[in-house]
C-alpha cells in the first residue's frame, strides 16, 4: 500500500492557490497606474492553470489527498471551461471595474479564490472537500458583491445572498451530517458502495437527500429557493453579476454530479430525487419565464431566465442516465457562454457613471452599431432556443433525454414554458432592431473587448451550424467519468 | 449529382453565403453595392437551381440528388438532402421569387438596404433547406430558422403596427413547431435513434401514437398554412410586411406547412391521417367558403389577398387530405399556382402602394385611365386568383375539384364555390380600383410602371401563363413522386 500518494492530480489547485498568494503579495508593490500588473498575473495564473490541467489529464479518474480529490476527465474539462470562462469574465469586466474603481487588488485575489473554490468543488470525492470548495467560492462572491461599499443596492444584495447562502450551507451540512450518520463514510464513491449495500429504502437517507437537494436548490437558484437570485443579480456591480451567473453554474454543475448522481444515485434514491428535481424544474420554468416577462430592468430580467434555465438544467438532470447529464452538461456549458456574452453586451454598453442595465437601454442598437446589435440578437435567439443557435441544441438535448426517459409531458410542459420564455428575448431583439435609438453615445470598446465579444456571439451561430464536437465532448466526459 | 456538384447544397448556401457578403457592405453608404451584390446572389441562386429541373429523372422513384454527410455524431443526425418532385417545383418557386423580390425592392427600401436584402437571401437559403431535408432535425432546424429573418423584415419595414405584427407572426408560428419538435424526439426514440425520414417513413407505430404525434404535426403545419382556426396573424402579418415580406410570405412561407403535411404526415403517421383526415378536411371547407367571404368584405387590399390566400391554401390542404392522384396533384399544382399569383398580387398592390401610400380600395378609382399596362397586368393575376382557364389558377383547383368528387360529391360541390366567391372578392376589388372615372387627384396623377417594375410583373405574367396554358412540366415531375407518396398513405404502418 502506498502511503504517500502522489500529488499529481491537484497541480493545477496547488499553483493556482500558490500564484493567489503570490499576487495579492505582489500586488500591495503595485501602483494603481500600474494595476493593469496585477490584471496580466491573474489572467496569467488562469492560463498556466488551464496548461497544467491539460498536461495532468489522464482521462483516467485519480485519486489523491486519501481520496478526498478525484481528477478525472470530468473535472478536467468542467476546470478548463472554467479558466476559460473567467479569463473572458475578467476581459470584459476590465473596463467596467476600472470606471467604478474595483480594479483592485482585492477584486482579482477574490475572483482567483473563487475560482481556486470551483476547481476543489469540481474535483472533490469527499463531503467535506465538497463543502470546503463551496464555501471557498460562496464566501469570495459575497465579498465581491459588496465590493462596491458605497452602493446601497449591492450592499443590500450583498446581506442577502450571505444570509440566504449560509442558510443554504446549513441544509447541506446537515444533510450531509445524516448522511455520515447512516453510512459511517464522507467519502463519496465509499458513501455510494454502503447505499448500495444498503438495499432497502432508508428513511435517514431520504431526509438527508431532502436537506441535500434543498441546499443544491438554493445554491443554482431554482424555485422555491430563488428569491435571492434577482435581488443579487440587480444589485450587485454588473461584472460581479456576470461572474456569479457564468463559471460558478459549471462548479454547480459538478457539485450535483457529485453529490446526487455518484454520491446518491443507487435505484431506490433515484426515484426519490428524481420527484424532488421534476418539482423544482416544473416551478422554476414557470416562475422565471413569466416573471422575466414583467421586469423592464435587464439584470432582473436575466436572473428570472437564469432561473428557468436552472429548470431546464434540472430537467437533464433527472432523466438520471448518461444521456440525460451530458445533455445536461452541454446545456451549462451553452448556458455559460449566452451569459457570458449578454452581460458583456450590458457592460459594453455601460459607461463612466451610467448602467445600461434597463431594457430601454439598448432601444435602437442596431441603427446605433448594427454588428453588436447582431450579435446581441444572435444571443438572445439562442437563449430563446431558437435553432440555428447553438441555445436550440442545449434545450433539444434536454429535451431528448426528457423523452428518452419517458417523460414526454415534462417535455411539452418545459417546451410550452420557453415558448413564454421566447417572448422576452424577443422584446429586446425588438426594442434593438424596431424601435429608435434613445442614445447616441458612440460604442468603442477596447479592441480586445471588441474581438472576445463578436467570438462570444458568433459561437452561438458556429456551435449552432456544427453542435457536434461540443456535444461529443459533454458526452464522452460523462461517460468516461460517472 | 451533376459533374459530382452537390447542387442541393448550393440551392441551399450559395444565397446565404451572399447573404453574408451583403452584409458585410455594412452601412446605406454602400447600398448600391449591397443591391448588386444581393442580385448576383439571387440570379446565382435561381442559376444553380436550374440544372435540378434539367437532370431530374422523372421516371425514378425516390428521392434523388441525394446528399449524406455525418452532422451530429451523438443524434445520429445527418446532413442529409435529397428530392421529389413536389420539393423541387417548391426550390424552384423559392429561388425564382427571391429574385423578383430583390428587384422590386431597389429603389422602395432606401433604409438600411444591405440587412434588408440580406434578410430576403437567408431566408431563400433556409427555405430551399426545409424543401430538401431528408433528416428530420435539419428540416425542423431550417423550418425554425426561417422565422428569424421574417421578424425582422416585418418587424424592421413593415406598417405602423408591426411589432405588433412581428411578434404575433413568430409566437403563433413557434408554439406549433415546438410541439413538433417533441413529436420528432418522439420519433427519434422510437426508430430506435434515427432522425432520418426514410427510416421515419418504414417505422410502424400504434394508432394512439400516431393521432398524438399527427396533433403535434398539424398544430405546427396548420399554424403555417394557416388553416382556419389558427389563421389571424397571415392578415397581421401581410398587412405591417413590406411588400418583398408579403410575397415571400405568401408565395413560399405559406407552403411550408403545406409541404411538411405531405412530407412529414402522410408517410410517417399514415393512419392518423386517414383517422382524422375528415377534421382536416372540414377545416379545410370552412378556410374555402368562410374565409372567401371574409375578404368579400375586405377594404384594404392586402388584407383581401391574405384572405385570399388563405382562402386557397385551403384548396391544398383539401386536396392533401382527400389521399387520391388528382387531389394531391391539384394540390402541389395549386402550391405553385398560387406562389406565381399572390406573390403577383401582393407586387400589384406594392406598385400602387409605392405612389399612393394608400392600400384601401376606397381611396383609389379608375386607375386604368392613368396606368393602362399596370391594369392589364392586374386584370391577369387578378383572372388567376379568381381560376379563369388558361391561367394557372384554374389547373390546381381543377384538379383538386375533380379529386374530390371522386371522394365526396359535397366536398367537391362546397370547394367549387371558391369559384364564384374567389371571382366576387377578386374582380369586385379590381372593378373598384381600376375602372371607374378617375377618383381623385391623387389617382390623375399616377404614373404607369417603370421598367423595373414591368420586368417584375411581366416574368411572372409569363409564368402564370405558362402554367396555365401548359402545365405538362410542372405535372410531369410529379407523377412518380406523387405516386410513391400515395403508396406510403395506403398501406397502414400499425405493427
Amino acid at each position: 500500500m502506498q502511503y504517500i500518494t502522489p500529488l499529481t492530480p491537484a497541480f493545477a489547485e496547488l499553483f493556482l492557490l500558490g500564484m493567489v498568494c503570490f499576487i495579492l503579495v505582489a500586488d500591495l508593490f503595485v501602483s494603481d497606474e500600474n494595476r493593469v500588473v496585477t490584471y496580466a498575473l491573474t489572467q496569467l495564473a488562469l492560463a498556466g492553470a488551464f496548461v497544467i490541467t491539460y498536461i495532468t489529464a489522464t482521462g483516467q479518474p485519480e485519486y489523491t489527498f486519501s481520496g478526498m480529490f478525484v481528477d478525472d476527465l470530468l473535472s478536467d474539462v468542467l476546470k478548463m471551461l472554467v479558466y476559460i470562462g473567467v479569463m473572458v469574465m475578467l476581459v470584459y469586466s476590465r473596463p467596467y471595474v476600472a470606471l467604478r474603481g474595483m480594479f483592485r487588488g482585492e477584486f482579482f485575489a477574490l475572483v482567483l479564490f473563487a475560482t481556486l473554490g470551483m476547481m476543489v468543488m469540481i474535483s472533490a470525492n469527499h463531503l467535506l472537500a465538497l463543502y470546503l470548495g463551496l464555501e471557498l467560492l460562496s464566501l469570495s462572491l459575497y465579498a465581491m458583491v459588496a465590493l462596491q461599499r458605497d452602493s446601497a443596492t449591492a450592499t443590500e444584495a450583498a446581506m442577502k445572498y450571505f444570509v440566504l447562502g449560509a442558510l443554504a450551507s446549513g441544509m447541506l451540512l446537515y444533510g450531509m451530517s445524516m448522511l455520515y450518520g447512516a453510512t459511517g463514510s464522507l467519502e463519496i464513491t465509499r458513501l455510494a458502495d454502503t447505499i448500495l449495500s444498503l438495499g432497502a429504502r432508508d428513511l435517514v437517507l431520504v431526509f438527508a437527500l431532502v436537506f441535500i437537494v434543498a441546499g443544491l436548490g438554493f445554491k443554482l437558484g431554482a424555485v422555491p429557493f430563488h428569491m435571492w437570485v434577482p435581488d443579487v443579480y440587480h444589485g450587485a456591480p454588473t461584472a460581479v453579476t456576470l461572474f456569479i451567473g457564468s463559471a460558478p453554474k459549471l462548479a454547480a454543475f459538478a457539485f450535483i454530479m457529485r453529490l446526487l448522481v455518484q454520491g446518491l444515485g443507487a435505484e431506490q434514491l433515484v426515484v426519490e430525487w428524481q420527484q424532488m428535481l421534476i418539482v423544482m424544474a416544473v416551478l422554476s420554468l414557470a416562475i422565471g419565464n413569466i416573471t422575466a416577462i414583467a421586469q423592464t430592468n435587464l439584470k432582473r430580467m436575466l436572473a428570472y431566465s437564469t432561473i428557468g434555465h436552472m429548470g431546464f438544467l434540472l430537467l437533464g438532470i433527472l432523466s438520471g442516465d448518461l444521456v440525460g447529464y451530458s445533455a445536461g452538461m452541454f446545456y451549462v456549458v451553452v448556458y455559460v457562454l449566452m451569459n457570458l456574452g449578454s452581460f458583456g453586451m450590458i457592460m459594453l454598453l455601460s459607461r463612466s457613471g451610467f448602467e445600461a442595465e434597463n431594457l430601454e437601454d439598448f432601444k435602437g442598437l442596431n441603427a446605433r452599431d448594427p454588428w453588436y446589435a447582431f450579435i446581441m440578437l444572435l444571443l438572445m435567439f439562442s437563449m430563446a432556443g431558437i435553432p440555428p443557435t447553438v441555445g436550440f441544441y442545449a434545450k433539444f438535448a434536454v429535451l431528448q433525454a426528457v423523452v428518452d426517459a419517458g417523460f414526454v409531458w415534462l417535455a411539452v410542459v418545459a417546451v410550452l414554458f420557453s415558448l413564454i420564455g421566447a417572448f422576452y428575448y424577443l422584446r429586446l431583439v425588438k426594442l434593438m432592431y424596431f424601435d429608435a435609438p434613445a442614445d447616441s453615445a458612440p460604442i468603442s470598446p477596447r479592441s480586445d473587448v471588441r474581438l472576445l465579444l463578436s467570438a462570444n456571439g458568433l459561437a452561438m451561430l458556429v456551435f449552432g451550424i456544427l453542435p457536434g464536437p461540443l456535444m461529443a465532448l459533454c458526452i464522452h466526459s460523462i461517460r468516461a467519468s460517472l | 449529382m451533376l459533374f459530382g456538384f452537390p447542387l442541393l447544397s448550393l440551392a441551399i448556401w450559395v444565397p446565404i453565403a451572399f447573404g453574408v457578403l451583403v452584409l458585410a457592405t455594412g452601412g446605406d453608404r454602400n447600398a448600391r453595392v449591397a443591391r448588386l451584390l444581393a442580385l448576383i446572389g439571387a440570379v446565382l441562386g435561381l442559376l444553380v437551381t436550374l440544372p435540378l429541373y434539367a437532370r431530374f429523372e422523372t421516371a425514378a422513384v425516390g428521392f434523388q440528388f441525394q446528399e449524406l454527410a455525418p452532422w451530429i455524431a451523438s443524434f445520429h443526425a445527418n446532413y442529409h438532402l435529397g428530392i421529389d418532385g413536389v420539393s423541387l417545383l417548391l426550390i424552384l418557386l423559392n429561388s425564382f421569387t427571391t429574385v423578383l423580390v430583390v428587384i422590386a425592392g431597389w429603389e422602395v427600401i432606401q433604409t438600411r438596404v444591405a440587412q434588408y436584402l440580406a434578410s430576403f437571401l437567408f431566408l431563400s437559403g433556409f427555405m430551399n433547406g426545409v424543401f430538401s431535408a431528408l433528416d428530420a432535425l435539419l428540416f425542423y432546424v431550417f423550418f425554425e430558422a426561417t422565422l428569424i429573418p421574417m421578424f425582422i423584415i416585418i418587424g424592421v419595414w413593415g406598417g405602423p403596427n408591426r411589432v405588433y405584427a412581428a411578434l404575433k407572426f413568430f409566437l403563433y408560428t413557434l408554439i406549433g413547431s415546438l410541439l413538433l419538435l417533441v413529436a420528432l424526439i418522439y420519433l427519434y426514440n422510437a426508430a430506435d435513434g434515427s432522425f432520418s425520414l426514410l427510416d421515419l417513413y418504414r417505422l410502424p407505430l400504434p394508432l394512439t401514437a400516431q393521432i398524438l404525434i399527427f396533433v403535434a404535426f398539424f398544430l405546427a403545419f396548420a399554424v403555417k398554412v394557416p388553416m382556419w382556426p389558427v389563421h389571424t396573424w397571415l392578415p397581421d402579418a401581410h398587412v405591417e410586411a413590406p411588400t418583398g415580406g408579403s410575397v415571400v410570405l405568401a408565395a413560399i412561407m405559406l407552403k411550408l406547412g403545406a409541404y411538411g403535411f405531405i412530407r412529414l404526415s402522410l408517410p410517417i403517421v399514415p393512419d392518423a391521417s386517414h383517422t382524422l383526415a375528415g377534421v382536416v378536411i372540414a377545416l379545410s371547407l370552412v378556410a374555402v367558403v368562410y374565409i372567401g367571404l371574409v375578404a368579400l368584405v375586405q377594404a384594404d387590399m392586402k388584407k383581401l389577398i391574405a384572405y385570399s390566400s388563405i382562402s386557397h391554401m385551403g384548396f391544398v390542404t383539401l386536396g392533401i387530405f382527400i389521399f387520391n392522384a388528382q387531389g394531391l396533384e391539384g394540390a402541389v399544382i395549386q402550391m405553385i399556382s398560387h406562389g406565381f399569383v399572390s406573390g403577383a398580387l401582393f407586387l400589384c398592390v406594392g406598385v400602387l402602394y409605392d405612389r399612393m401610400h394608400s392600400r384601401m380600395i376606397s381611396d383609389y378609382g379608375g386607375v386604368a385611365n392613368t396606368m393602362p399596362v399596370f391594369a392589364a397586368f392586374f386584370m391577369l393575376f387578378a383572372m388567376a386568383n379568381a381560376g379563369l382557364p388558361g391561367t394557372s389558377g384554374f389547373v390546381g383547383e381543377f384538379l383538386v375539384v375533380m379529386g374530390s368528387v371522386r371522394e365526396n360529391f359535397w366536398y367537391a360541390a362546397a370547394a367549387a364555390t371558391t369559384l364564384i366567391f374567389g371571382a366576387a372578392y377578386t374582380l369586385w376589388m379590381y372593378k373598384r380600383v381600376i375602372f371607374g372615372a378617375v377618383a381623385n387627384s391623387h389617382v390623375g396623377g399616377l404614373s404607369d410602371l417603370e421598367p423595373r417594375e414591368f420586368v417584375v410583373l411581366g416574368l411572372l405574367a409569363v409564368a402564370v401563363l405558362a402554367m396555365g396554358l401548359w402545365p405538362y412540366p410542372f405535372a410531369d415531375v410529379l407523377h412518380v413522386s406523387v405516386d410513391g407518396l400515395l403508396n406510403h398513405v395506403m398501406h397502414s404502418k400499425l405493427p
